[in-house]
């Protein structure tokens, strides 16, 4: 009797967590969505670098300024860079939805390589900084921006190798559902570091030189 | 095995994510608003740099939501919305993360710095 009772009760009783959207209210993949809040997470780490280069961010110790060491066509070549990758990987993603692995694999190629020559024009520049004597050691202002602009290199690098291991995995495997979910975490991933670079582009270089 | 696969096409099918179009747009919306910031500070177009910080500061606000819609689709009806409540939260902390670091440590440097003082004015040679 209880038992009846109980289910009369909860057949009954107003479901306040209903919200009206049946089961389209849960989230849609578990796995795409807790990569989402890892990226969340991964904006606040930014956030701290951001932070701690904005307080470190005018202390010359008599060592270079903005004005003196930053290449501004370079930045910009490399903002083109990132911003061109981005839309080749969208293309990869397009290509993935239509089940073309050829042109998905073509396109993934693409972004790699813009993703490598962004990481070399970067690379130069810290070479020929530190050839200038504009060590991370000179100065907490180049203190935080090797670590600022390092970090955001070293995810592009990690990026690159992702998608390395994707051409693998697609070659091997096809577009399986597997492989579909990752290439779109991986997309999150590529797309989430450009919108950081646009940080980094405007509160590093741009408001440096304006300083 | 059958059921699960099921589940992990679903969401991908119903994802949606992004058409040639909002691709094309967000690139195209992304190269004017990287060109701008970009000639005001290389030609210094505007004599005033602080009128050029703000301006170059609103086109960044602007493209991070162009790549957030346009790119990473964060609406309301993605995952159920939750996406867009994980990125909301994120930003405001984010921002009181660095407008409070700045806020402080300017306060700091202008206070506390030695010989700042009123009472240590005279002290200091």
């Amino acid at each position: 009797m209880e038992t009846t009772a109980g289910k009369i009760a909860a057949s009954e009783a107003p479901l306040f967590y209903e919200t009206g959207e049946g089961h389209e209210a849960h989230p849609a993949s578990p796995t795409l969505l807790g990569f989402w809040i890892y990226l969340m997470s991964d904006a606040l780490l930014f956030a701290s670098i951001f932070a701690t280069f904005g307080v470190l961010g005018t202390s010359y110790a008599g060592g270079p300024t903005p004005r003196d060491i930053f290449d501004l066509p370079l930045v910009a070549l490399n903002t083109a860079i990132l911003l061109v990758s981005s839309v080749t990987y969208g293309f990869s993603m397009l290509a993935m939805e239509r089940g073309e692995i050829r042109t998905v694999q073509a396109w993934l190629a693409v972004t790699a390589l813009l993703g490598l020559s962004f990481v070399g024009v970067e690379l130069y520049e810290f070479s020929h900084l530190i050839a200038e004597g504009a060590t991370p050691q000179r100065s907490g202002f180049l203190s935080a921006f090797f670590t600022l602009v390092g970090t955001h290199g070293a995810h592009v690098t990690f990026g690159i190798i992702w998608i390395g291991v994707m051409l693998v995995q697609v070659q091997k495997r096809g577009l399986i559902a597997e492989n579909r979910r990752r290439l779109l975490c991986l997309s999150m991933f590529w797309h989430f570091l450009d919108v950081v670079w646009i940080g980094v582009f405007t509160y590093v270089y741009l408001l440096g030189m304006l300083r | 095995m059958s059921a699960e696969r099921r589940d992990m096409d679903a969401p991908l099918a119903i994802e949606g994510h992004g058409s040639r179009k909002s691709y094309l747009v967000g690139f195209l919306l992304s190269v004017v608003l990287t060109a701008i910031p970009f000639w005001l500070v290389m030609s210094n177009v505007l004599e005033n740099p602080g009128a050029t910080s703000a301006l170059v500061i609103l086109f960044a606000v602007l493209q991070i939501l162009v790549h957030t819609f346009c790119f990473l689709h964060v609406n309301t009806q993605a995952e159920g919305g939750w996406t867009m409540l994980a990125y909301i939260f994120t930003a405001v902390i984010l921002l009181i993360t660095i407008a409070g670091s700045l806020w402080i440590m300017y306060h700091l440097n202008s206070n506390m710095m030695p010989g700042m003082m009123p009472g240590q004015m005279a002290e200091t040679p």
